[in-house]
């Protein structure tokens, strides 16, 4: 297997954790909430996951776990910015702390274990294909995340839910004064964007490397936050972006396996310097920023 | 139906929920947490006793609180300054180790090098280092208008790589048995020590200098109530013309800065080599420290000793409580989200429903 085989036949994996947790991210800041509290809570479902994994329970049943206990540390959240009226970046911040927190006291007896991931699922036809064939032999969760990123896609293009998520995120007072229940829907929204953080960490131990060590998210919460703002918003480009990186975490690792001399601090460095570069690249457009943006996004409201 | 009470905004701030905000925090985070440990089958009241009293009942336990101190304090005064700007420095974990790295460079290099000139350069290289390290994050948001939170959190992790390399690498003691350690420094690259029989060093001093200036800049100088303003009002601050780029470079500068002075003390103190555990945890424990704090320069002092205090009892605990040491991240954590939901309270009021003005839902 060549370099640019591996990396189309591991993209796709190595994206949906990313994937998973920036597209609940979106859909919570398309209401106006910023849940920085990310990694922690994909921590959180990566050792809940592993745990069900590892003592028999399955993957169907480790996924809903890490989507409820995901859930639940975000209506916390929810609670504290929208009930509470908390500053959202800093309780974003104190449910990442307490998530990994949890994670790492939970999984304390559980560390460096390994359970067995789950079966590829070859797509007829288009898996033997020559080069690309790779790209469609993936497991069921890849198949689930990328119907996931049509079904959000067509919700925000051509559902009511979807224009008033979008409504109550641009102007929540008008959105009140039209008569949709702004807290209720961003309740739901960050309910919504907990759980999908929930599997992606799940997605992270159980079958990309299924594995659990304290810090195994190693940054992914936070690149999948970066990645919404690459995406300015907008499905598709976080779908691009996931993939990007995907691609990026697998290119030094090929090099690797080609015999290109990579020091390894970098190749381990590397989603984090693209991160940078790539949110420079992005943020300096502040028109795009401007049109795309979520107008109340971090705002506390009252009525 | 259950209706659930709601938040009614005071005419004026609470002084008196300011002040009990933090300490209604910390007696439900030990509440919950002791539960916590009741339900993990550990005995409360052995927890309780190593994590919370142990560390006073002797000198030699409280000292070590008093060197845990210096850290938090030192890290969490300068970022307290970015927050109340509304400058989301969370890197400052990072700082801390480049200001080690920066530190270590002269030990490492000039393992032979004599003189009481040793260890203030490195104090200085360190904090060069750090604000070096935050000049990135400052950049990108003033020049390229990227989000502070994440570059900074990402320069954070590429820190951990660099520390990492250098171990592994260049750095590494070659008669260290390939541990990733540097050579153990010199004499004269140690911070002198300030309370004799103990580890604390001149460096906590230095932490509580940065409390008072921090104190004088904040609430005694016409900047630090521009950095207020800017923070509070960023409309009526950019009116009045206060440059909000100015803001923001001050703030992770003096951030970086003060995170690597932290990070060159550590080890030019009780470490004394460069290693990779280097920070437990401080970059992110100051964030909780600067908050609980209340953001104010003397409220920080007080926080940073009870982090540190939970930071020394969390090994106490882990000794004789046989507690995981994930416990104390726990610990901190819920100890943030109880001081946030705490001081709702000193801006609002609990309305339960009873009275009628504005009840209609």
């Amino acid at each position: 297997m060549n370099g640019i085989e591996f990396i189309l036949a591991n993209m796709l994996a190595a994206a949906t954790p990313f994937l998973l947790a920036a597209l609940g991210e979106l859909v919570v800041e398309r209401s106006g909430v910023l849940n920085l509290g990310l990694e922690g809570i994909m921590a959180l479902g990566a050792v809940i996951a592993f745990i069900i994994v590892y003592h028999g329970g399955g993957h169907l049943a480790a996924f809903v776990g890490a989507g409820v206990a995901g859930a639940a540390l975000s209506l916390l959240f929810g609670i504290l910015a929208l009930g509470f009226r908390a500053n959202q970046v800093a309780i974003g911040l104190a449910i990442g702390i307490l998530g990994q927190g949890l994670s790492a006291l939970i999984g304390n007896s559980y560390e460096a274990l390994t359970v067995t991931g789950l079966a590829k699922i070859p797509l007829p036809g288009l898996s033997s294909l020559s080069v690309l064939g790779g790209l469609f032999t993936q497991d069921i969760v890849v198949w689930l995340s990328l119907s996931a990123t049509l079904a959000i896609w067509a919700m925000f293009r051509f559902s009511r839910l979807g224009l008033v998520i979008r409504a109550v995120g641009e102007n929540p007072k008008a959105a009140h004064a039209i008569g949709y229940p702004v807290i209720a829907l961003r309740h739901g929204a960050i309910l919504f964007g907990g759980a999908m953080a929930g599997l992606a960490g799940a997605y992270a131990a159980t079958v990309y490397t299924p594995l659990w060590a304290d810090g195994m998210i190693a940054g992914r919460g936070w690149i999948a936050l970066a990645l919404v703002v690459f995406g300015t918003w907008m499905t598709g480009r976080v779908l691009f972006g996931a993939l990007l990186f995907g691609a990026v975490s697998l290119g030094g690792l090929a090099a690797q396996a080609q015999g290109v001399p990579v020091n390894s601090q970098l190749l381990s460095s590397l989603p984090y310097i693209v991160t940078i570069v790539v949110l420079g690249i992005i943020s300096s457009n502040r028109r795009l920023l401007k049109i795309n943006g979520v107008a109340s996004l971090g705002e506390p409201y009252e009525r | 139906m259950l209706r659930l009470p709601r938040f009614i905004r005071r005419d004026r701030a609470s002084t008196r929920m300011a002040v009990l905000a933090p300490l209604v925090a910390v007696a439900a985070a030990v509440a919950v947490n002791l539960i916590l440990y009741l339900v993990m089958g550990k005995s409360p009241a052995a927890v309780f006793h190593a994590m919370l009293l142990e560390p006073f009942l002797s000198w030699a336990s409280f000292s070590e609180v008093l060197l845990k101190t210096g850290p938090l304090l030192l890290i969490a005064e300068g970022l307290a300054i970015g927050f109340r700007a509304k400058v989301f420095n969370i890197g400052a974990e990072g700082q801390f180790i480049l200001g080690a790295i920066f530190a270590s460079a002269i030990p490492v290099w000039f393992p032979q090098a004599t003189g009481g000139w040793i260890w203030p350069a490195m104090l200085i290289l360190g904090a060069i280092g750090g604000a070096l390290w935050a000049a990135i994050p400052a950049f990108w948001r003033v020049r390229l208008n990227a989000n502070e939170i994440l570059v900074t959190l990402m320069m954070s992790l590429i820190a951990a790589q660099v520390l990492n390399y250098l171990l592994l690498g260049p750095w590494k003691d070659p008669k260290g048995f390939n541990f990733p350690q540097s050579v153990m420094f010199q004499y004269d690259a140690m911070v002198p020590i300030l309370i004799p029989g103990t580890r604390v060093n001149v460096s906590l001093l230095l932490a509580l200098l940065s409390a008072i200036l921090a104190w004088a800049f904040m609430q005694k100088s016409f900047r630090g109530y521009q950095f207020l303003v800017g923070g509070l009002a960023p409309r009526a601050a950019a009116y009045a013309g206060f440059s909000e780029a100015r803001a923001i470079w001050l703030s992770l500068l003096i951030g970086g800065f003060a995170a690597g002075l932290a990070g060159a003390a550590e080890v030019a103190g009780p470490i004394g080599q460069l290693q990779r555990s280097i920070s437990t945890g401080y970059g992110y424990a100051a964030i909780i420290v600067a908050y609980l704090g209340g953001l104010h320069p003397i409220g920080i002092v007080a926080s940073s000793l009870l982090m540190a205090l939970l930071y020394i009892g969390g090994d106490n605990a882990m000794v004789s409580a046989d507690l995981p040491i994930a416990a104390v991240r726990v610990f901190q954590g819920s100890l943030l989200v109880f001081y946030l939901a705490a001081t709702t309270f000193v801006r609002y009021r609990l309305d339960w429903g009873h009275g009628t003005k504005g009840a209609a839902r």
